[in-house]
């Protein structure tokens, strides 16, 4: 699908940049006038993805996390959350719910928020290579705009 | 983001504010689990009145805190939550754990 605009960038994986993130994405979407609800739901998705890359990616080390956000086609928009760090194993085990290697505090919930705050997740990982997560919206039309 | 905590009687109340994600759990976690060990609370409620935007580290604080009330036998209550914060606690199912209302 055509990306009708992108905004792209690169922070390190310092647990204070994922308010930043979510809140460059929310943002950058904000064009399209999504609903409270669908900004929410982009929000705590991209938040999940952010966090993972910090918390389990570099896990005893700061490296860089790599966002690309596209406004596509018919009110689609498409996030793309990239590190370069210890990468997952068991991609399929990795995404069930509750599960973890994060230790007590973490619930094991962040896939299972992404996917069903968002209409699609796929995720892309090589051990000690990293991980790309890809989220994507489809946004409602509301009366006044038209994509 | 913080967290302000009241004891009254056996019941503590932990009034947190601001968004709640991994980076603001940890002091949230630091400052409610103090409270818990000196007070041994036979209530634990949280008000999420305050709180603007939780993700899953949210959670983590929520069954974290749970854990450590069992210890001393408490209960937990989950009150105030906006619209956004239920749909989160109602995926990981928090429900069975605490009651959330009003
Ligand atoms: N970017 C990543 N790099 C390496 N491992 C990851 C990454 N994202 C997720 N994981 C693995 O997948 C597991 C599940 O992730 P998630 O559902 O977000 O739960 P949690 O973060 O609470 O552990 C993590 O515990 C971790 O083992
Ligand atoms: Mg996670």
């Amino acid at each position: 699908m055509k990306s009708l605009n992108n905004f792209t960038m690169t922070v390190g994986s310092n647990s204070v940049n994922e308010s930043f993130v979510r809140v460059a994405v929310a943002a950058f979407v904000s064009s399209l006038d999504p609903t409270v609800d669908e900004i929410c739901d982009i929000k705590t998705a991209v938040s999940e993805a952010v966090t993972n890359c910090i918390v389990h990616a570099y896990k005893d080390t700061i490296g860089k996390i790599f966002v690309s956000c596209d406004i596509l086609e018919n009110r689609v928009i498409s996030v793309k959350i990239r590190d370069r760090g210890c990468g997952i194993e068991n991609i399929k085990k990795a995404m069930e719910p509750l599960f973890t290697t994060g230790g007590s505090e973490r619930a094991g919930l962040g896939f299972a928020v992404m996917e069903s705050f968002m209409d699609s997740v796929t995720v892309r990982s090589k051990p000690a290579k990293g991980t790309t997560v890809i989220l994507k919206k489809k946004l409602s039309y509301r009366a006044g705009n038209n994509g | 983001m913080s967290v302000r905590t009241k004891l009254n009687g056996r019941v503590l109340t932990a009034y947190l504010e601001g968004e709640i994600d991994h980076h603001s759990a940890k002091i949230m976690r630091e400052t409610i689990d103090r409270e818990i060990n000196a007070a041994s609370p036979q209530m634990l409620v949280l008000d999420f009145k305050d709180v603007s935007f939780m993700d899953s580290s949210g959670i983590g604080l929520v069954m974290g805190r749970y854990k450590e009330l069992k210890k001393c036998d408490g209960e937990m209550h989950i009150v105030n939550t906006a619209a956004n914060i239920t749909k989160v606690m109602k995926l990981a199912g928090l429900e069975r754990l605490a009651k959330i209302g009003r």
